[in-house]
């Protein structure tokens, strides 16, 4: 119960501060809630783009969460997700004569590839060499974006765009559309996002692999102790995390826009991360909670069109308020501590 | 060290349960809501992702629909996109509703006016700076390496040093075409002049990036540049700095920016933009809206340079001489300006 009621109340504060600065902004809370309900689930279209905006989220939630469980932060998810993406484009711009059902195949292993060695990077100097990977995922983003960059607009340049993108995809590696969704590009990616998410349960809690992983990361010097190669461990989490976040590439380029963009991320790898806080690292947690920023990422696109006052700034806001509430863990506790008659602080610190 | 709870309790303290009431009470809080209706002509505007505020090439879209708003009295409502996906929903939200004319700003939208267009084939679209073939969709282009030919003969005549520079936003086609104007109108008045290109970036960033920007400006001007052309989008606004900080020159785009840094922004290349968008809107006003590709060159004044009180002191009455008989030379056709479009 309290496990649920936790994130739920996160989100709710969040929304409530946002609609405060709507509100002073001159626009009334309960419209930009009816608009925000309205362009997230209104019509089909609607919520297919809220499910577009949902399946990278899931990708990028669940990257965060398997590393968080090592006990290692990733904030490298956007790096990790541009390189899957470029390297999906990539074999399908090289390789454009190869067709259904093999050529998806081929480009989903890329950006899994890709992807894990972006994770892998970071995992394996942090095992290794001790440095910490806070620090070198970051810094992989921008080696990423330095990179797809120069391969988007140099090597694989798309002649008939002034876009910076790559040259599109063959035919044969789109994948498949939902058509009920009035035309919003929801592919098979999110059936794909959804058993990853299951796996990803099945892998952490079904496996002895997945106990080694939240072993590491709960204690590392009992894990240590219990003969577990920590080390070890650390780099297949972000291997792990790396492929996941890779993914994110398969709904964006074999299921929408059948080439590499630069720049196509509005931050999915960054939003992942409260994603998985407001998921508690659950598989489906993160589900719902990528059903969520999605649904708040489309209707607070839509405020800017509805309303008088509440432009793209304002609307960024309110989605910063609720990230920012559901970040501001430990609330709970403390308030809980203080309904509960005064206890002497030493009581404090053990479970944090 | 605190404990991750004494650390709560620092942060949040007692206000936090005032904090709550606050929030609950907004959330109580009925309002009105303010959308217009009527039987009036309604325009969608999209602006693209560097937005109204930019001064530049949005600011101008967004002057010439205000224009059409305040002087024909159609219903406006623009918005601005958050990622490059958005695009479509924001044109498919426009046309799904009763607007009659949707206007997007941008190549960046080429895609999704495409898509949106098709699958509306009773609304009107227009879209600026990339040609999308549909009977409902009309494309305004304009000819800016003809503008930017004048520009670069002003920067020529104008500098002292012999060495012109420019700065473009994003290395795309269509900045080269500015680019490559600009140094044959400058060869023509000066044919040993040395003009100094640089571009911001690569990615859409570099429309709004203004340190970067200045960066390259001051390194230009450091080299001896005395006068550099931005067309950098909001980067410009670097520039501009940096030609504040030198004392040199520097030449605005799109819209008139001689007032941002007045006697230091020797001109600005006009690319009418608010001109085409109130046009286009207007014809759409009378039921006379066409489709296919409009194009806005010096003769149809749709490029231009800007000369108003903020500049009449530092672009002098001979150099606007030249400039004019040049412009009236490429008109009549007796000059050929290089066209990086049809060259590459």
């Amino acid at each position: 119960m309290r496990k649920l009621l936790q994130p739920i109340l996160a989100v709710a504060l969040g929304l409530a501060l946002g609609l405060a600065v709507t509100w002073i902004a001159g626009e009334s809370p309960w419209h930009v809630l009816k608009i925000l309900e309205k362009g997230a689930f209104g019509s089909g279209y609607d919520f297919g783009m809220t499910l577009f905006y949902t399946t990278p989220l899931i990708f990028t939630g669940l990257s965060v969460a398997v590393a968080f469980h090592a006990g290692l932060f990733n904030i490298g998810a956007e790096g990790q997700l541009t390189v899957g993406a470029l390297a999906a484009a990539v074999v399908g711009a090289v390789w454009s004569g190869l067709s259904a059902p093999l050529a998806p195949v081929v480009a989903v292993l890329a950006a899994l590839l890709a992807g894990t060695i972006w994770g892998a990077i970071p995992g394996w100097l942090r095992a290794r060499r001790g440095s910490h990977e806070v620090i070198n995922t970051i810094m992989l983003n921008f080696i990423a974006a330095g990179l797809t960059s120069y391969v988007a607009l140099y090597l694989l340049k798309n002649p008939d765009s002034q876009n910076p993108e790559t040259r599109p995809i063959g035919p044969g590696y789109l994948i498949h559309q939902f058509g009920i969704f009035g035309g919003a590009p929801v592919s098979a990616a999110l059936p794909l996002a959804i058993l990853a998410a299951a796996l990803v349960w099945v892998l952490l809690w079904r496996t002895s692999l997945g106990f080694e992983i939240r072993a590491v990361g709960q204690s590392e010097p009992a894990a240590r102790a219990a003969g577990i190669d920590a080390g070890r461990i650390r780099i297949i989490a972000m291997c792990l995390a790396g492929g996941l976040a890779g993914l994110v590439g398969v709904g964006e380029v074999l299921g929408n826009a059948g080439k590499f963009k630069v720049g196509f991320s509005p931050e999915f790898g960054f939003i992942g991360i409260a994603v998985a806080l407001l998921g508690r690292n659950q598989p489906a947690g993160i589900l719902a909670a990528a059903l969520l920023f999605g649904a708040l990422h489309k209707g607070t696109a839509d405020l800017d069109f509805e309303t008088e006052h509440v432009t793209r700034e304002l609307s960024l806001i309110l989605q910063a308020l609720v990230i920012l509430s559901v970040s501001a863990d430990g609330l709970w506790s403390w308030m809980k501590e203080r309904r509960r008659p005064v206890i002497p602080e030493t009581a404090g610190g053990v479970t944090c | 060290m605190p404990r991750k709870k004494d650390m709560t309790r620092m942060c949040f303290g007692r206000s936090w349960s005032g904090l709550l009431c606050v929030a609950l009470l907004c959330l109580a809080g009925l309002g009105l809501s303010s959308v217009a209706m009527g039987a009036e002509f309604k325009v969608g505007l999209v602006l693209d992702r560097g937005g109204k505020d930019d001064k530049s090439f949005n600011a101008s879209a967004y002057e010439g629909a205000m224009r059409a708003k305040s002087k024909l009295g159609i219903f406006l409502k623009y918005v601005e996109a958050t990622d490059d996906n958005a695009f479509e929903p924001l044109l498919r939200a426009f046309a799904q509703r009763d607007f009659d004319l949707i206007i997007g700003i941008g190549f960046a939208q080429k895609e999704a006016i495409k898509k949106v267009a098709d699958q509306f084939p009773q609304k009107h679209f227009a879209l600026v700076d990339s040609i999308v073939d549909s009977p409902n969709v009309r494309s305004l282009m304009f000819e800016e390496h003809e503008g930017a030919y004048i520009i670069g003969s002003i920067a020529a005549l104008t500098s002292k040093t012999g060495k012109i520079g420019f700065i473009g936003g994003m290395d795309i086609p269509l900045i080269r075409r500015f680019e490559m104007g600009y140094t044959a109108g400058a060869k023509k008045i000066n044919p040993q002049i040395t003009v100094i290109a640089n571009f911001v970036g690569v990615t859409g960033e570099a429309w709004n990036n203004p340190p970067k920007g200045k960066e390259l400006a001051v390194t230009q001007y450091e080299g001896g540049v005395d006068v550099i052309f931005a067309a950098a989008g909001a980067s410009g606004m670097g520039v501009f700095d940096a030609a504040e900080e030198k004392k040199k020159f520097a030449i605005g785009v799109d819209s008139n920016q001689d007032w941002t840094k007045p006697g230091l922004i020797l001109t600005s290349m006009l690319k009418r933009i608010d001109e085409a968008v109130f046009t286009t809107i207007q014809e759409g006003q009378a039921g006379k809206f066409s489709g296919g590709v409009k194009r806005f060159g010096l003769a149809s004044r749709g490029v231009d340079y800007s000369f108003d009180q903020y500049n009449a002191k530092i672009l002098t009455e001979p150099v606007r001489k030249q400039a004019d008989e040049l412009k009236a030379e490429i008109i009549a056709g007796k000059i050929d300006v290089p066209d990086y479009y049809k060259k590459h």
